[in-house]
């Protein structure tokens, strides 16, 4: 008996694995059904959904380089301070003298990446017509997801806490002033108003809440790395599910039922 | 020593692992054309067409040799951009009138071309034949000092290879679609219909999952080693960058801001993109072109997206990225950026060419003392055919739409949808319109209450 066998013959192994490899047709349909990372694909599928000249592989990308920014962004956490005093020097220390500095190089440019496939595939989507019935409320979800791949991206860009991140954050978040009735140079603002007090101000509209101040600040750091960090990647976790569940519901990448 | 330098040793040698690779690519294509393209008669004797491809290649292949070997005197080294080219580029596309609509323009053209010509575009080496000129050309800008400022920031690498990607991807829906199309027409089963047997996920879908996540993993290694991540000097707020640009997938809305307001561009807009996207399949009531590629049958819907993905914003996005420079002027490609550049524009409000000139009277005066009622009245009275032009433009337009060229969508629409659609599609005309509204006639806005910060 070889080493193979025995350790595939063990209890142990046999716990873990409830059939023999997928080495027949029988088993490569058991192991689609068993393993609780593949049962998220059907067991089996028509050729022409799996070509890549068809699906050009854009969606399987993205969702791999969001794999990849969680795995490389846990790891920037253990290191990353998100204050003032240190965001830049811890940053600086990752691109010059930390053992696998490298994995923010990786983050960073995987998020490049991610947000140029994430177009791709609602560009290849559209062309073939996935959205269409029974499809529509899942091209819907990606939308979403489209939105907060932009977010995740966008509150990403602050953290290195250099010239580029807080002037583009600047420049981004001033478009907030102006949100009809909710910034304090939108239209109507003038309108919500108790006694001839404003209600919208400098520091009560819709840019205050999105910085934490009047400012691109410390306070802005803060916000922006807990949505980073926390708060998009729960919502966008729960909505990749949404969207991946839909596309099995919905019977596959494309084609009506 | 020029501080300026147009080509350095290591850009020259660079450039030669550059032209190295499109050697190697070229060398691929040559055994293709050899075994596909056949032969053409030349002074009466068969030539196969793949020698011009090979003469090519090896033309190649010496420049890169003369890269590599002439990289030690970059100063005599003769490949570059000719000046007349750059010279001419700059002034035209730099001008900072001429170069909006040149690119505007240019891009549209590009595009309905692209539609005209699609039968000729999928023939593989047309397809070809553009990578190798857009290369080509990529390869010679970089010979130029302020092309590669711009081209070669950590920031706006991703940019260049998206275009690629982006041009590539387009080729090959091009490709697919024809083909099908070519099917329908002759009465042949669809290339996807011909490809319906089921195969099993393990191993054929796992195993590709598997390479194709190796081949992305080893990508952002060798990317992250070859070049460093962007990062700038610390932050400070008291120093200015001009320009200051928002990230660069946001530098089409940026763009959006020399023609509208903040509100609109910044806030109206990006939601009516986002609204507008989630509405597709609840507008989009024909249920041809379901999981395969074609243009014929759903050719108004394909060339709407298109239009709004490929001149709106991705150009929009090369335009913010790589021409807009200090006081978000316009710059050519290879134009110092000069933050004293003079950019002489006057822009006029409607309601002043109203008044001002058509009347030749004064602008009707609004009291900022007086209640909200009366300056709400004098403000109408001073914007009126504004008001009533944009009015017109979203409320009375799709009826007459409905009632006009759009009398069969329609009927097949309803009322709700059409009205959802057609708002859409004048809204997202709206910007080309205030654009050409802008080159035409220095059009500043065309409603301009600036007391209550609503300007459209």
């Amino acid at each position: 008996m070889s080493i193979g066998d025995y350790i595939r013959s063990s209890q142990i192994w046999k716990s873990i694995f409830r059939h023999p490899a997928p080495v027949d047709r029988r088993n490569r349909i058991v192991v689609m059904l068993t393993n609780f990372f593949l049962h998220l694909h059907p067991v089996s599928i028509k050729s022409q959904g799996i070509a890549l000249s068809y699906t050009w592989c854009m969606g399987g990308i993205t969702f791999f380089l969001f794999l990849v920014e969680t795995i490389t962004g846990v790891l920037l956490m253990f290191y990353y301070r998100p204050t003032l005093e240190w965001a830049y020097h811890d940053i600086m220390a990752l691109r010059d003298v930390t053992t696998l500095g490298i994995m923010r190089e990786i983050h960073r440019w995987g998020a490049h990446a991610m947000v140029i496939t994430v177009w791709l595939h609602m560009y290849r989507v559209f062309l073939t017509g996935s959205y269409k019935p029974p499809r529509e409320f899942n091209w819907v979800v990606g939308v979403l997801l489209l939105v907060l791949t932009l977010l995740l991206s966008f509150t990403g860009y602050l953290l290195p806490w250099d010239q580029l991140a807080i002037w583009a954050i600047t420049v981004g978040s001033n478009m907030a002033r102006a949100t009809p009735f909710l910034g304090h140079e939108g239209p109507g603002f003038q309108l919500l108003n108790l006694g001839g007090f404003d209600l919208i101000t400098k520091g009560s509209d819709a840019r205050f809440l999105l910085l934490g101040a009047r400012e691109v600040g410390e306070a802005t750091l803060n916000r922006f790395y807990i949505l980073h960090c926390v708060a998009i990647p729960l919502v966008v976790a729960t909505l990749i599910a949404i969207h991946f569940w839909r596309v099995r519901k919905d019977g596959g990448i494309s084609q009506p039922l | 020593m020029d501080p300026h330098p147009d080509l350095t040793s290591g850009v020259v040698f660079g450039l030669g692992w550059f032209y190295l690779i499109l050697f190697a690519m070229n060398a691929c294509w040559v055994v293709r054309s050899y075994k596909q393209d056949g032969e053409m008669h030349l002074f009466g004797i068969e030539v196969p067409k793949a020698s011009f491809w090979a003469l090519y290649a090896a033309l190649l292949g010496m420049v890169s040799i003369a890269h590599f070997t002439g990289s030690s005197q970059p100063d005599a080294f003769l490949i570059r951009m000719p000046e007349i080219f750059k010279d001419y580029a700059d002034l035209t596309i730099g001008n900072s009138k001429l170069g909006p609509v040149l690119f505007f323009a240019g891009s549209i053209v590009g595009f309905v071309l692209m539609i005209v010509l699609r039968e000729i575009l999928v023939v593989p080496t047309v397809g070809w034949v553009l990578l190798n000129g857009s290369l080509l050309l990529l390869g010679l800008s970089m010979t130029d000092y302020d092309f590669r400022q711009i081209v070669a920031k950590p920031d706006n690498v991703p940019i260049v290879a998206m275009l690629f990607i982006v041009g590539y991807t387009t080729w090959l829906y091009f490709a697919r679609a024809v083909d099908n199309d070519r099917r329908v027409k002759e009465g042949r089963p669809l290339y996807e219909e011909e490809h319906q047997e089921k195969i099993l996920v393990w191993p054929d879908l796992v195993y590709s999952e598997l390479v194709c996540m190796l081949v992305i993993t080893a990508v952002l290694v060798a990317w992250g080693i070859a070049l460093d991540a962007p990062l700038e000097e610390p932050a400070n707020a008291a120093k200015t960058p001009n320009p200051s640009k928002a990230p660069w997938y946001f530098l089409g809305l940026q763009e959006m801001l020399v023609y509208y307001d903040p509100w609109l561009a910044g806030v109206v807009f990006p939601s009516v993109i986002l609204g507008g996207l989630m509405a597709i399949p609840y507008i989009d009531y024909n249920k041809k072109g379901n999981g395969y590629y074609c243009f014929e049958d759903r050719w108004f819907a394909v060339s709407t997206f298109l239009f709004g993905f490929l001149p709106l914003w991705v150009a929009m996005i090369i335009l913010g990225t790589f021409l807009r420079g200090p006081n978000w002027n316009i710059f050519g490609f290879y134009e110092y950026w000069d933050v004293h550049k003079l950019e002489v524009l006057n822009n006029v409000n409607l309601s002043e060419y109203f008044w001002l000139t058509l009347m030749g009277g004064a602008m009707p005066k609004v009291d900022p003392s007086a209640g909200a009622a009366t300056q709400a009245v004098q403000i109408l009275v001073r914007e009126w055919l504004g008001i009533v032009l944009t009015l017109g433009y979203l409320v009375v337009l799709p009826p007459v739409m409905a009632a006009t060229v759009c009398r069969r969508m329609f009927h097949r629409m309803g009322f709700l949808r059409f009205m959802v659609f057609s708002n859409l599609m004048l809204l997202m005309l709206a910007l080309p319109i205030k654009m050409v509204l802008r080159w035409a006639f220095n059009l500043k806005y065309i409603v301009a209450v600036p007391e209550w910060f609503f300007n459209i």
